[in-house]
């Protein structure tokens, strides 16, 4: 069953393009990820699914409502954390909290099991006011404000955005906790890491939706075979590894090199190479590729 | 051969009211290294970068930034470093040109020494064509490259780099860490701090804060091999783990 369904859905400003005929359908309790960097179209998607902004062509439906006709109820029944703060910054902790539940007429304490493992965490700050919490506390009350009135679908845009790997990785357990809820979930993020942790993903580039699949099924289908390369000296490594005819793509991957190569290509013809070109401590080795590695093929294609 | 530092801190500290924001971090940056300053969100890496860009006092401790004092000569400091930040500090209704035009003229370059720099500059990233093109239409990773351009535009001996990356695609990410080599290879030291541990990989050195000291500080290899583990987000998290401090 369907929770959230678009369909063709266009939208653009004065210069850009900011969306451009997106389909796609997120089922009850998916945990749905929009991967994609800056100018994707990502925060438009979300303003026009929680009826902040009008489409110019194509329609949305969000649990049997339509974005458009049905503003009002689909208001009811979602949960929206935008990328930028928006609390009242001049009220307490405590006090964002009750209005929000004030604002859908319901109480704290009626769905305080929902927020509870969140909300512990700021508990203690309750009497300090909004705009003098750290990051990682104001992204907490923001999620538990965007919870307290129990919302079927949950918009979550950008929310680890500038946040620490550490952080990150707290923040991503809470989501994983709330989809056992059953609650749906839509997640926009840029960090490419993050993806593997959805059960859905739409990679997404300049108003248009790539490839929307789970993200095994993306890995898996990356057809050619992926190399992890390092050597003595990396600095060099990169361009050398650029001007190899046996290779068709390089890019740095952390502590090592991830390197496509042309078909009649081997390892050990590699290696010779590399090792011609005076280089020592030479490893290659063949790895599964991660999502970004699809991303950037998928990048790199789009631009041919 | 006395080694030429960039950078050098001893025991920097800044307090507000009874919280140590930064608490005696010492540590050297060598002329033309890529230095990676990690930490997590409220670690006290803004803090002591404002102190070291002559925009914070240090309420305890030293600092010389380009060879010159961060508490008494804080002026000179800002007029020979360059920053750039991930929101770029690009004027969106001016042309390409103008930008460089501005930020030359902030920085009180001779109209000849802009003149020419622009033309140069234009070149190295292969942007002569936009030179009259307005900054808002150009596409995110071009914006990325020209916030570079312009913050290392004065030929600063080093320049701050606080999250360059955050927002751009994959793709773009790596080329900008490129243009990152090409600075340092000529010179300029690179001060950077971002989220994304496969870029610690790229520094030559890393330093990692925790609750306001510097708790590590090596080469990536050094770190992983110190912790026994197979990459920079591992070390990472062993360390920031031990925080008590939380959130910034």
């Amino acid at each position: 069953m369907s929770s959230v369904s678009v369909s063709r859905l266009s939208k653009s400003y004065t210069l850009i393009k900011a969306l451009d005929n997106v389909s796609f359908e997120v089922q009850k309790g998916e945990l749905f990820g929009i991967v994609g960097p800056d100018g994707a179209g990502k925060t438009t998607l979300f303003r026009l699914l929680t009826t902040l902004i009008l489409p110019d062509s194509g329609s949305a439906v969000v649990e049997d409502f339509d974005v458009v006709k049905d503003y009002a109820s689909v208001r009811r029944i979602i949960g929206y954390m935008p990328g930028k703060f928006s609390l009242y910054q001049d009220l307490t902790v405590e006090e964002n909290l009750n209005f929000f539940a004030t604002v859908f007429n319901t109480t704290v304490k009626e769905n305080y099991h929902l927020i509870e493992d969140i909300y512990k965490h700021i508990e203690p700050f309750k009497t300090r006011r909004a705009g003098k919490l750290s990051g990682g506390m104001k992204q907490k009350l923001a999620l538990s404000c965007a919870l307290i009135h129990k919302p079927k679908v949950l918009f979550l845009d950008e929310p680890t955005t500038g946040v620490d790997p550490v952080s990150r990785k707290e923040f991503w357990e809470m989501l994983l906790k709330l989809k056992s809820q059953g609650i749906t979930i839509i997640v926009s993020t840029p960090y490419m890491d993050e993806a593997r942790l959805c059960d859905r993903i739409a990679l997404t580039q300049n108003g248009k939706f790539l490839r929307i699949d789970s993200p095994e099924n993306i890995i898996a289908s990356y057809q050619q075979k992926l190399w992890s390369v390092t050597a003595d000296n990396m600095h060099g490594l990169l361009n050398d590894l650029r001007s190899c005819p046996y290779v068709k793509s390089s890019f740095s991957f952390g502590a090592s090199y991830h390197v496509t190569m042309v078909e009649s290509a081997t390892a050990a013809m590699l290696d010779e190479y590399l090792r011609a070109k005076g280089y020592g401590d030479i490893e290659i080795g063949e790895i599964q590729p991660t999502v970004e590695d699809c991303f950037m093929l998928m990048l790199k294609e789009d631009e041919q | 051969m006395k080694e030429e530092y960039v950078i050098q801190a001893e025991n920097l500290t800044k307090r507000f009211g009874d919280f140590t924001a930064v608490d005696h971090i010492t540590f050297n940056v060598r002329k033309g290294e890529i230095f990676g300053f990690l930490g997590a969100n409220g670690a006290g890496k803004t803090t002591a970068m404002r102190m070291l860009c002559g925009l914070s006092r240090p309420s305890e401790g030293k600092g010389t930034v380009a060879g010159f004092d961060i508490e008494c000569e804080p002026e000179k400091v800002k007029r020979n470093i360059g920053y750039m930040s991930q929101k770029f500090s690009l004027y969106e209704d001016l042309k390409v040109w103008e930008n460089l035009r501005l930020y030359g003229g902030i920085y009180g370059m001779k109209d000849k020494e802009i003149a020419e720099n622009t033309d140069a500059v234009l070149h190295s990233i292969d942007m002569e064509s936009e030179r009259d093109t307005m900054v808002c239409d150009l596409p995110l990773g071009w914006k990325q490259k020209l916030a570079f351009a312009v913050s290392t535009f004065h030929n600063p001996k080093i320049v701050f780099l606080d999250e360059p990356t955050g927002g751009v695609d994959p793709i773009t990410r790596r080329r900008f860490w490129e243009q990152i080599y090409g600075a340092a290879a000529s010179g300029i030291t690179v001060f950077v701090t971002t989220h994304y541990m496969d870029e610690a990989e790229y520094c030559d050195r890393v330093s990692i804060m925790v609750d306001g000291r510097i708790r590590a500080l090596d080469s990536p290899m050094a770190l992983r091999n110190k912790f026994g583990v197979s990459d920079m987000d591992e070390v990472f998290r062993m360390l920031a783990r031990e925080a008590t401090r939380k959130g910034d």
